[in-house]
């Protein structure tokens, strides 16, 4: 019996700052969205973080920043998983981001980023249009 | 290669993925699994129970740095719930576990329940299959947060490991039927709070009570996990009831207990499905339940007419 296939969601907080309320409201939506989601909590660096989506295999991962430090932290998730042939995991971002380095998260493959306001829904549908799209 | 070959290599993506596979239960999952059945039955599994924060996770975690000291590799499976009313989870039981995410000895995987009772996924024993077929010398399975009746994880584990902290309830509750029984080894943890001894002194005192097992008293170990203190008793106690299985023959007595509730669970579900797709297809599902709900027919002789004309 096939079952429905369940999206997989990795929400990480990477780099040094404390505040995990982002993550954790955009967690507990994406369970309430069905979604499995596996919260690995507070300053995780990028190897933890891929690895963790690697052994979770999962469809997306989402990373949360409010230290300043994006931009060498999303772009660095999206290089691991690259190096480990992961490339079909779907990273996107959250946090206090400025508006002018979106773009150039975009170019390091970043797929999308949620600047504060965002509605949970868009980030729900944002997941579930494009999980596992890629999928190998 | 075939993902049961990259698995039994010692693949990460491919083990992660055929997980995924079983767990969503798609066809190509069983022929790997059929592929790796001949490479399991390697692993030590131990089974870590116990009431919602009484600190498997932490345990799992300090048990592993421990047996990885001994240069054990290692498998975990966190198992989490699942809500019953969106289908989602929250699965955190990695947070304690994150050390050890670069060690590429140890392989974690988070599990939800998907409906499953007994405290267990149902995927669990498969994906048990798989990292033993990979390779992981010790499996530890950290069932959800369990009450008194969730059970399942010892048709599983080698050593089950019962966890409790003081304070939770009168000594009533420890006579109570279920959890406390499967225990091979008891940990009171968070025993720098009040009332550890006496929480000790309970369970000792339940156990006197019984006719007890012949074989095997299980000991009681008093731990502060996120303080690292009595991990290494409580290792020292897992590898002494491994030893006394492998003496008493008794894993072998589990391992058939095992294959044999394994097989009825997959011969139950096998005949089931087939059963109900013939019988919705040829629309005698739909007549038998409306005959019923009128009372035209009473359930159990409805049950009796549908095996008959099964061939039963």
């Amino acid at each position: 019996m096939v079952e429905e296939r369940k999206i997989r969601v990795l929400v990480a907080k990477p780099g040094l700052d404390g505040h995990d309320r982002g993550a954790k409201v955009i967690a507990r939506a994406f369970r309430d969205a069905g979604f499995e989601v596996i919260y690995t909590g507070l300053r995780q660096t990028p190897e933890m973080i891929v690895s963790a989506a690697i052994q979770e295999d999962v469809d997306a991962v989402g990373v949360s920043c409010l230290s300043g430090a994006h931009m060498y932290l999303f772009p660095r998730i999206v290089q691991l998983l690259r190096e480990r042939g992961a490339d079909d995991v779907l990273v996107f971002g959250g946090g206090t981001i400025p508006d002018e380095d979106i773009p150039k998260l975009r170019e390091a493959g970043i797929a999308e980023i949620f600047t504060p306001g965002t509605p949970t829904s868009v980030a729900i549908d944002f997941v579930r249009n494009r999980a596992g799209r890629d999928r190998k | 290669m075939e993902i049961s070959d990259r698995v039994r290599a010692g693949d990460v993506r491919a083990m992660a993925r055929l997980i995924s596979l079983i767990e969503n239960g798609f066809p190509e999952a069983t022929s790997a699994l059929k592929g790796l059945y001949p490479f399991t039955g390697q692993a030590f599994i131990v089974g870590i129970t116990g009431p919602p924060g009484s600190g498997k996770s932490t345990l799992t975690d300090q048990l592993t740095q421990e047996f990885r000291r001994h240069g054990r590799t290692i498998g975990i499976v966190a198992v989490d719930p699942t809500s019953p009313f969106t289908g989602g989870a929250i699965l955190a039981d990695r947070i304690r576990m994150q050390r050890h995410s670069l060690d590429g000895g140890v392989f974690i995987r988070s599990m939800a329940t998907r409906g499953h009772l007994g405290g267990l996924a149902k995927a669990t024993n498969d994906v048990v299959n798989v990292l033993d077929a990979a390779g992981k010398e010790v499996i530890f399975i950290e069932t959800v947060g369990v009450g008194q009746d969730e059970v399942e994880v010892v048709k599983t584990a080698h050593t089950s490991i019962v966890v409790t902290v003081p304070g939770l309830g009168d000594d009533i509750q420890a006579i109570k039927a279920g959890i406390l029984e499967i225990a091979d080894i008891f940990v009171v943890n968070k025993a720098d709070r009040e009332g550890a001894d006496k929480t000790v002194a309970e369970l000792k005192a339940m156990m006197a009570l019984g006719p007890g097992r012949s074989d095997w008293s299980p000991p009681i170990f008093k731990t502060v996990a996120i303080e690292e203190e009595g991990i290494v008793e409580l290792a020292q106690g897992i590898l002494a009831h491994q030893a006394h299985l492998d003496q008493a023959g008794v894993r072998q007595e589990r391992q058939r207990e095992r294959s044999h509730a394994l097989f009825l669970e997959l011969l139950q579900e096998r005949v089931t499905r087939r059963l109900l797709e013939r019988a919705a297809a040829n629309g005698i599902l739909e007549q038998t339940i409306e005959r019923i709900a009128h009372r035209d027919l009473d359930p159990y002789s409805a049950v009796d007419e549908f095996l008959e004309k099964a061939g039963f």
